[in-house]
């Protein structure tokens, strides 16, 4: 991980610049160990990753039909259906609604805490960074569906050190008003110490020659982080944004974990757990259409995303 | 690694000469360690609450650990309950994720390496939509993923979590970005002209030189599966198969009708970070020494 997010920013991979003809020969000559380098990718990827979106696709344009009341069920071409369903659900416009506010309730601060302590920790103000290194990454080794069952009983007040704040009728974390946070800390304490990681690691890679130039100039600490260290550490911002994205969109593990203990979040909270409850009914064609419209979210939204912040991260 | 310590301790010092004042060393300090509490303390919490007794744990809410002999009986219960559900969790867990992330990591390797040094035409195509790929939600994969395989019959089996984690578009990615970097292409001119094969070059000399991306691949790919609830809860129903994430969690839901399992999942929660927890100290070593490599090359 760290060596390969900062490269990330300075290699891009070779473009087919080179003489064309001299490519035309290349594929001649080397055509058997292509095949053996792209085929099994390939075909995983045709079989196991193209295909179910294709099918999912597929199966969101049909619908079940019955010839009479006791009839067999039967697939029929179903044209739009399935998502002039999904676009006129208030549950799943309010399931992204949830998503949303979680996003910007719990992506920002988490960003810009893993780069505080990412600066610090590259910093000479910091002593004992090895433990600290350590200690904030180790979240990262508990699956999020385990760290969502820890933080349930911490704030549960049958069971949490936390007395008075976890039976607040008000401020307690399992009450509505703060069911966004206690959900946000869940993911920020898994991640925080992971996104620190990758832009610690992209901020060693900073040759040191740049620092040695800017304090020739008389520049403090605090102004080298921030004129020469966060500019470059972009790109790792970038993609640590995009992965939030894309994660907060699929979120379900810690509602899924939390709607077991309190009644603010639903069976029905984000989209994905309206694609499991779905199935379960089953109407696969209803969540196939809903797993369709969260997939084409999520490439819009990161598509934009990278537009809008250059063309840095992804080269 | 050597070199590459002198060289950061030679950058170093004279960047902190400047302003290590001690008050704002200790101010710091003192920052990074109530962030540590707060990152170490529902660790904390679990040791503590896995040397209680169901009872006890209601009733006693201090963050002393009560009894050493209980949490060696918790350990011991944990472990034996429902004919050793447990361990058999812990062990499909690690061959999920060792078999797949090492699977995972070898096909996007090759694959990210023949797209970066083999010229052919709509290679763009295929990268791109590669790179697509990294944009999908993997849930989105999960239900008609759960169809495909039941149509083969081959749901709730060990193969329908182990395949799909076969595919890492993200680890092509950055194979691709890492092998353009790091394996000039004259050294492969040299192996061809030595009469080395195409596959024979990248197996002995290119897959070493990508050595610290592929450990940046496999820790992705191999924290991802160990961190997978979604396939499994949608493919599994055989408990025998579950990993450990989906096992606990099932325990969990069954806490109303048998109060014990709270405690059985507390104490199964404990031990199932340890593995990955060692695993990331033992790679930390190795994922240094990578890092080291980048700084030299330099």
């Amino acid at each position: 991980m760290s060596t390969a997010i900062p490269s990330i920013a300075t290699a891009k991979p070779e473009r087919a610049t080179g003489t064309v003809t001299a490519a035309r020969r290349q594929v001649v000559q080397h055509k058997k160990a292509l095949a053996i380098f792209l085929g099994p990718f390939l075909l995983v990827f045709v079989l196991f990753y193209l295909a179910p979106i294709l099918f999912a696709v597929l199966q969101s344009f049909m619908k079940v039909s019955r010839a009479g009341a006791f009839g067999a069920p039967v697939q029929v071409f179903g044209g739009l259906t399935q998502y002039s369903a999904v676009v006129h659900s208030s549950v799943f416009w309010t399931s992204i609604e949830h998503v949303v506010i979680f996003f910007f309730v719990s992506v920002p601060i988490q960003l810009i805490m893993a780069l505080l302590l990412a600066l610090l920790l590259d910093s000479s103000l910091v002593k004992g960074k090895r433990f600290f290194r350590l200690a904030y990454f180790a979240p990262y080794a508990v699956p999020t569906i385990i760290a969502a069952l820890i933080w349930g009983y911490l704030y549960q007040p049958q069971v949490s050190p936390f007395q008075t704040l976890t039976s607040s009728p008000t401020f307690g974390p399992l009450t509505a008003n703060m069911i966004y946070f206690s959900m946000a800390n869940i993911v920020f304490w898994t991640y925080v110490g992971y996104n620190m990681v990758i832009i610690y690691s992209a901020l060693k890679a900073i040759p040191g020659d740049l620092f040695e130039a800017a304090k020739m100039d008389g520049a403090s600490q605090l102004r080298i982080a921030w004129s020469v260290k966060i500019p470059l550490v972009v790109p790792a911002l970038i993609m640590s944004t995009m992965f939030s994205i894309i994660g907060t969109l699929q979120l379900f593990n810690e509602p899924t974990v939390l709607a077991t203990l309190t009644p603010a979040v639903t069976a029905t909270w984000s989209p994905n757990m309206i694609v499991l409850a779905t199935t379960n009914i089953p109407n696969y064609n209803l969540a196939a259409a809903i797993s369709v419209m969260l997939a084409l979210v999520s490439c819009a939204v990161s598509f934009t995303f990278l537009r809008l912040t250059q063309k840095r991260a992804f080269a | 690694m050597s070199t590459a310590t002198i060289r950061t301790s030679l950058r170093r010092t004279p960047r902190g000469a400047t302003a290590s004042r001690p008050r704002s060393v200790a101010l710091t300090t003192l920052f990074m360690a109530i962030c540590a509490f707060y990152f170490l303390l529902p660790m904390w919490w679990l040791i503590v609450a896995s040397s209680r007794t169901t009872g006890q744990l209601a009733t006693n809410h201090s963050l002393i650990p009560s009894s050493i002999g209980q949490l060696f009986s918790n350990v011991a219960d944990v472990l034996t309950y429902d004919g050793g559900i447990f361990v058999r969790w812990l062990l499909n867990s690690i061959g999920y994720a060792v078999i797949g992330a090492a699977g995972a990591t070898v096909i996007a390797a090759m694959a990210g390496y023949g797209l970066a040094k083999y010229v052919f035409p709509g290679r763009e195509a295929v990268f791109n939509t590669i790179l697509a790929g990294v944009l999908v939600p993997v849930t989105a994969l999960a239900m008609p993923l759960f169809l495909m395989f039941s149509q083969a019959h081959a749901v709730n089996t060990y193969w329908s979590v182990l395949i799909p984690s076969l595919v890492s578009p993200f680890g092509v990615y950055l194979s691709r970005i890492y092998a353009s970097a790091a394996v000039p292409g004259s050294l492969l001119e040299a192996a061809r002209l030595d009469g080395s094969g195409e596959v024979r070059t990248f197996f002995t000399m290119s897959a070493r030189l990508m050595s610290p991306a592929l450990v940046t691949i496999f820790l992705f790919s191999f924290v991802g599966i160990w961190n997978n609830f979604f396939l499994p809860l949608v493919m599994l129903q055989n408990q025998k198969l579950y990993p450990i994430t989906l096992g606990l969690f099932s325990w969990n839901t069954q806490i109303s009708r048998a109060p014990f399992l709270q405690t059985y999942v507390i104490v199964g929660s404990l031990l199932s970070a340890i593995p990955l927890l060692i695993a990331f100290l033992l790679l930390q070593r190795f994922w240094q020494s990578g890092l080291a490599e980048g700084a030299v090359k330099e």
